[in-house]
């Protein structure tokens, strides 16, 4: 009986509490804020990723990259004709986004070659810029996530992807990236990275864009799944435990004799040297007999 | 003065300052102090101690940690080769250092000395040797009658040759199997790994493609490869191609290759002429191959010339041409032998 | 008859009445001298003496590291299977799993991830391996500065070269085995040189493959060398090595009581044993420790060989690397002549260069007697500074073989330090030659700079590092005589003595005949001891010693007090004595 017997006196205590503000303020937030996820409508998104997304792309453009590249992209040439910044009609989205992901552009400088560093732009920059690139002449989209994971396989279809990626790797990759995917050398300073921090999307449109000095490996030479499971490859060979202790680089013989040396021989001959070092001396002389 | 010509014995070295001889024996701590002699004893024996440690230790992971299909892993590494190696080193190390130890602390250190021999042996011994050298062969009688010595010595000699011709049948002669692969005129160019034949509208400018001739997937009608094991291996290290588009105006076809390339395509042996690595390092924008071994270079819009780099020969390149549905073919075998340049190459 | 008993022992007073029964040592002992003659041989031997100096040891790295090879490689071929016959692999490694391989790549495979230790062991034999090369060659490098090669040592010098050469050998058959990409690129490689050699090129290559590269004979050849002959040869070769030094007794370092008739150090038992003894469990335990720490040759991320396949960074194993250095720099030059082919970019860098430098090598002790004339036995070791010439060449020799080394790995150093490639080999062409010159002068100049040095402390003793100040002002520094024993030390040495042809005569005083290489004999031999520092003589250190002393009584006044050095010449008991004093 007390319980329905409400006296608007104690209701009032409530309303007229310290906290009431507060907590009619975050009622109506809550509120709001649940009924606007719940009813938004989702299309404007969609609009978001189209026109407009090229537009945005269009504005970062024009202040970051026209310089090398032209008003719309279709590259600078020097006065002796050799190219500032290359055209990029029909490079794709996915090569604006490798690029761009991976920091590569902005070049430091022009004419080195463009090493990964921090990305300048953020991630829906970068999406933006790429939509805009995208948009200059037809060319290979940036990867959906299936098409280089190995989602949906069963066991033995995975082994088996891992197994030939590697085989594509070692026939395709290794002679310029080698086989850990630690980078080697290309003529005249260029380098071929390393490609062990590399995001399997990043590699995914490496192979298929051809960056830099890098050939082309469009989806006619490879096919999707093949480079799908070149990119399973790459990811078990980073995650797979080193076997044999420390990798030392994984640059193979020369690093391997580099060890030998300094940790090896240096460390024998360090033994070698305390083995035939005079040991403590003391001035006393033993009290009885001779030989210790 | 010392004497040159003494040959044998070591002179006396002329010393403005005569030799002081051996210093007096100086003790070490352990020989003078009791307690410190039984200190180093029990440093020996806990080294020792520990190696016994280190072998119950590698018994222990020896049949915890498991390789093959569970490898057991630890820290990102392969945990039984870490334990292994490190409780089986610890253990030999151990007892290496307990014994060295014990030698530098514990054993008797004087120094004595040895008198050394003349490496020469003794004038009286030489004329032992001589004179039982002389009436061996006196009785053998081998200076008297050299009949006998020279067609002993003819004899012997022959043997030789049966020594040098049972190994002829170690290897067929090279005949002309190094001036020939397994291309044939209209055989199909097939990626590598895959087989797959290659259409010339899958290419894009800049599409460098690791491919072989169709023979190397074939399948006969039971469905077994024609070409397997070292004869597979044989065809592949002379017969493996590379093919790369490039814009049709960066390519300056050599003297009677005008049709040896497609629309910009061009195929090239993908083993190098210096020592046969196989290459596929190619440098997009300059067309420039370079071979990861020796760091040869070649220039694919040019008939494949060395830019750089040990090799003396330019790459072979493989007369390209395509079928009615657009696959590519070779139109025949290489003009020239494929790989490291040999003698009688000519 | 009565015995007279008064003399027969009534008691055993205080030793026992039946002799002791040998115990079981000494019943083995018997049983083994009986039949063997053990006591004569190892009565010399037992306490045999043996100098110790740390880099005496150098060799004996060698000599263990082989041991452990022995040891290791056994327990590999338990496992390992010689042949190339192809098989599809179903091993525990999942990346590898379906490809074709041959059986000796797969038995690799299995030795590393399917047998416990495995991995351990082949990783402990290679580093094993390259640890007893680098071993014999800074055992090498000791003999050469140090003189050790001379005379009556000259044959154990040419049997150690053959083991270089051997080992290097051995590694390479043996890390050949695993048939996995990265040595099977090397033997392709070693097929084209072969193929390079004039007149019988392509034989050797067919003879070797048993046909056409690769074929199906190589691994198992390899496996034949590199299990039984070449360690047979090996084996008797260090027996020889270990029998002429035991024959000889080792060198010893010039010092007190040290002469050339004599050999000062510690006996065989129980000190030497113990020190080799323990030396060989620790080389044991390095070569484990580092097979179980430290990866080498991952032969599973290589992948099995395949003549289309390769990796960046293509090398042998470092003791290969200058040959292929070499290979690298040389330019591209090859002749046509004839309907014949001769490809010097190959033939020179690859079969001639190694060649010519190994016989280099075999030669320098009998260059060197040739050019100095010294018919001397010698026991006592130089310091490398005494023998300026010696030591530049060597240096020399070292340069080149390091500038050619780093040819080797110049993609490796153009990723790391950012340069290209082309510009490392063009440097490299040069440098192989203008390198070793300059490094030949400067150690020569700094080897003679430090004789000038040594002569300075003999003749005037060392610097204290005290400043006197005359009484008329001027600064000098004071200068303390060293020890006997040091002063000894610096001393014993030969005096070097150009060779002249009119010096040669032979026992009875005849002169020997004038040879056509007379007149570059004598100029070599004067070259080679150009301004080289002898030891003063007994006068030149008593003319010294009474400068010293003059220059001692005019510092008279000075004496005793604090920090006038004496604390620094060994000659005085200085416990107790501040080095300033009251001042």
């Amino acid at each position: 009986m007390r319980l329905l017997n409400r006296t608007a006196g104690r209701l009032s205590r409530h309303r007229r509490g310290r906290l009431a503000g507060i907590a009619m303020l975050m009622l109506g937030l809550g509120l709001t804020g649940s009924l606007y996820a719940a009813f938004a409508p989702a299309q404007a998104e969609q609009a978001e990723s189209d026109a407009a997304l090229i537009e945005e792309g269009r504005e970062l453009f024009l202040v970051s990259c026209v310089f090398c590249h032209g008003q719309n992209g279709e590259g600078v040439l020097t006065e002796g004709g050799t190219q500032y910044g290359p055209s990029l009609a029909g490079v794709g989205a996915a090569a604006a986004d490798f690029q761009l992901g991976t920091g590569r552009m902005p070049l430091v400088q022009p004419g080195a070659q463009g090493a990964a560093k921090s990305p300048v732009f953020n991630d829906e920059e970068i999406a933006a810029l790429s939509a805009y690139v995208g948009s200059l002449g037809p060319g290979p989209a940036i990867p959906d996530e299936s098409d280089y994971s190995l989602e949906g396989l069963d066991d033995e279809q995975r082994e088996e992807a891992i197994s030939r990626g590697g085989q594509i790797f070692l026939t395709n990759c290794t002679a310029c990236h080698n086989f850990s995917g630690n980078g080697g050398a290309m003529p005249r300073g260029g380098q071929a990275p390393s490609i062990l921090n590399t995001s399997p999307e990043h590699i995914y449109e490496a192979m298929l864009t051809g960056p830099g000095n890098m050939d082309v490996f469009s989806n006619g030479n490879l096919t999707p799944e093949e480079k799908r499971d070149v990119v399973a490859y790459i990811e078990t060979m980073r995650d797979q435990p080193e076997y044999g202790g420390f990798g030392l680089g994984g640059l193979g013989p020369v690093s391997e004799g580099l060890f030998a040396w300094f940790v090896g021989i240096g460390g024998l001959v360090g033994f070698a040297i305390w083995i035939a070092a005079h040991s403590t001396r003391t001035t006393k002389a033993p009290m009885k007999g001779t030989d210790a | 003065m010392s004497d040159v010509n003494h040959g044998h014995l070591p002179a006396t070295i002329e010393e403005p300052i005569a030799n002081p001889g051996l210093p007096p024996h100086s003790w070490r701590p352990t020989d003078v102090d009791e307690r410190l002699a039984k200190r180093a004893e029990r440093q020996v024996a806990a080294l020792f101690g520990l190696s016994a440690v280190c072998v119950v230790l590698f018994l222990v992971s020896y049949f915890t940690l498991k390789v093959g299909d569970n490898h057991t892993t630890f820290a990102g590494f392969g945990a039984s080769n870490i334990a292994l190696g490190s409780t089986l080193g610890g253990a030999l190390l151990f007892i290496g250092i307990g014994i060295i130890q014990w030698a530098r602390k514990l054993m008797g250190d004087h120094e004595i000395v040895e008198m050394r021999h003349p490496a020469r042996s003794s004038d009286e011994d030489r004329q032992g040797t001589l004179d039982a050298l002389a009436l061996g062969l006196e009785e053998s009688g081998i200076g008297r009658r050299p009949l006998v010595r020279n067609s002993l010595l003819g004899s012997v000699a022959l043997l030789g040759l049966p020594a040098i011709v049972m190994l002829r049948d170690l290897g067929p002669l090279p005949g002309d199997k190094l001036y020939s692969t397994v291309w044939k005129p209209r055989m199909r160019v097939v990626r590598d790994v895959v087989g797959t034949p290659i259409n010339i509208a899958d290419l894009e400018i800049g599409d460098l493609v690791n491919a072989e001739p169709e023979i190397v997937f074939a399948v006969d009608e039971d469905g077994e490869h024609v070409l397997h094991g070292a004869e597979l291996q044989t065809a592949k290290s002379k017969a493996a191609v590379i093919v790369l588009r490039m814009d049709p105006k960066d390519l300056t076809p050599g003297k009677g290759r005008e049709n040896w390339a497609v629309d910009g395509i061009v195929c090239y042996s993908k083993i190098c002429t210096h020592v046969g690595c196989p290459i596929s390092l190619n440098e997009r924008k300059t067309h420039h191959l370079l071979c990861p071994c020796h760091q040869s270079t070649f220039d694919l819009a040019d008939s494949g010339k060395v830019v750089f780099g040990p090799a003396a020969r330019a790459l072979p390149q493989l007369p390209l041409m395509v079928d009615e549905e657009g696959f590519l073919m070779a139109q025949d075998d290489f003009n020239e032998p494929v790989g490291p340049s040999f003698w009688e190459r000519g | 008859m009565s015995i007279d008993t008064s003399k027969v022992a009534d008691s055993n007073a205080t030793t026992a009445a039946t002799p002791k029964k040998p115990g079981k040592a000494g019943v083995v002992a018997n049983w083994a001298d009986e039949r063997l003659g053990l006591g004569t041989v190892m009565k010399k031997n037992l306490r045999k003496v043996f100098p110790d100096h740390w880099s005496f040891m150098l060799g004996e790295i060698a000599l263990w590291s082989f041991v452990v090879l022995l040891l290791s490689g056994v327990f590999l071929t338990l496992w390992y299977t010689p042949s190339m016959g192809e098989v599809e692999y179903q091993g525990s490694y999942n990346p590898l799993r379906g490809v074709e391989m041959s059986e000796a790549m797969a038995s690799t495979l299995k030795l590393s991830f399917d047998v416990r230790g495995g991995l351990l062991m082949r990783q402990m034999h290679h580093w094993a391996a390259m640890i007893f090369i680098a071993s014999m060659m800074i055992h090498l490098l000791r003999v050469y500065f140090t003189g050790a090669f001379r005379k009556p040592r000259e044959l154990n010098w040419v049997i150690g070269s053959l083991l270089l050469l051997l080992g290097t050998l051995e590694g390479f058959t043996g890390y050949s085995l695993p048939d996995d990409l990265l040595s099977g690129t090397g033997i392709r490689a070693a097929d084209g040189f072969m193929k390079s050699m004039p007149v019988v090129g392509t034989y050797m290559s067919f003879f070797l493959f048993g046909g056409e590269f690769p074929g199906e004979a190589i691994i198992p050849r390899l496996f034949t060398a590199h299990v039984l002959l070449l360690p047979g040869l090996l084996l008797a070769l260090i027996a020889a090595h270990m029998l002429l030094l035991v024959y000889h007794k080792h060198t010893q370092w010039p010092g007190p009581g040290r002469t050339e008739e004599n050999v000062v150090g510690f006996p065989m038992l129980p000190v030497y044993a113990a020190k080799a003894g323990g030396f060989f469990f620790i080389v044991f335990g390095v070569a484990t420790l580092m097979g179980g720490l430290l990866t080498i040759n991952p032969v599973w991320k290589f992948g099995p060989y395949d003549p289309t396949k390769v990796t960046a960074g293509s090398q042998p194993d470092w003791y290969m690397g200058w040959p292929d250095g070499a290979l690298r720099i040389m330019p591209g030059w090859e002749s046509h002549f004839l309907g014949v082919t001769l490809s010097w970019n190959v033939f020179l860098p690859i079969i001639v260069l190694p060649g010519l430098m190994f016989t280099i090598l075999l030669m320098l002790p009998f260059i060197e007697a040739w050019i100095t004339g010294d018919k001397r036995d010698h026991h006592l070791l130089q310091r490398p500074r005494n023998a300026p010439t010696r030591t530049a060449t060597m240096v020399a020799l070292m340069t080149f073989y390091g500038l050619m080394w780093a040819a080797g790995g110049n993609d490796i150093i153009a990723i790391k330090l950012h340069l290209s490639i082309n510009q490392i080999t063009y440097f490299m062409r040069g440098a192989v030659f203008i390198g070793p010159v300059i490094a030949f002068f400067i150690t020569r100049r700094w080897c003679i700079s430090l004789q000038r040095h040594d002569e300075q402390k003999l003749l005037h003793g060392y610097e204290t590092g005290i400043i006197m100040r005359s009484a008329v002002g001027g600064y000098s520094e004071r200068h303390l005589p060293i020890s006997d024993e040091a002063a000894y030390k610096l001393t014993a040495r030969d005096r070097d003595e150009t060779w002249s042809p009119e010096g040669e005569t032979d026992s009875n005083g005849i002169p020997a005949k004038g040879g056509r290489l007379d007149g570059l004999r004598a100029k070599l031999s004067t070259l080679m001891y150009a301004d080289n520092v002898q030891k003063p003589t007994a006068e030149e250190l008593e003319d010294a010693h009474h400068h010293a002393d003059h220059e001692h009584e005019v510092q008279a006044p000075l004496e005793g007090h604090a920090a006038d050095g004496h604390q620094f010449d060994g000659h005085h008991a200085v416990d107790g004595e501040a080095l300033r004093g009251d001042h």
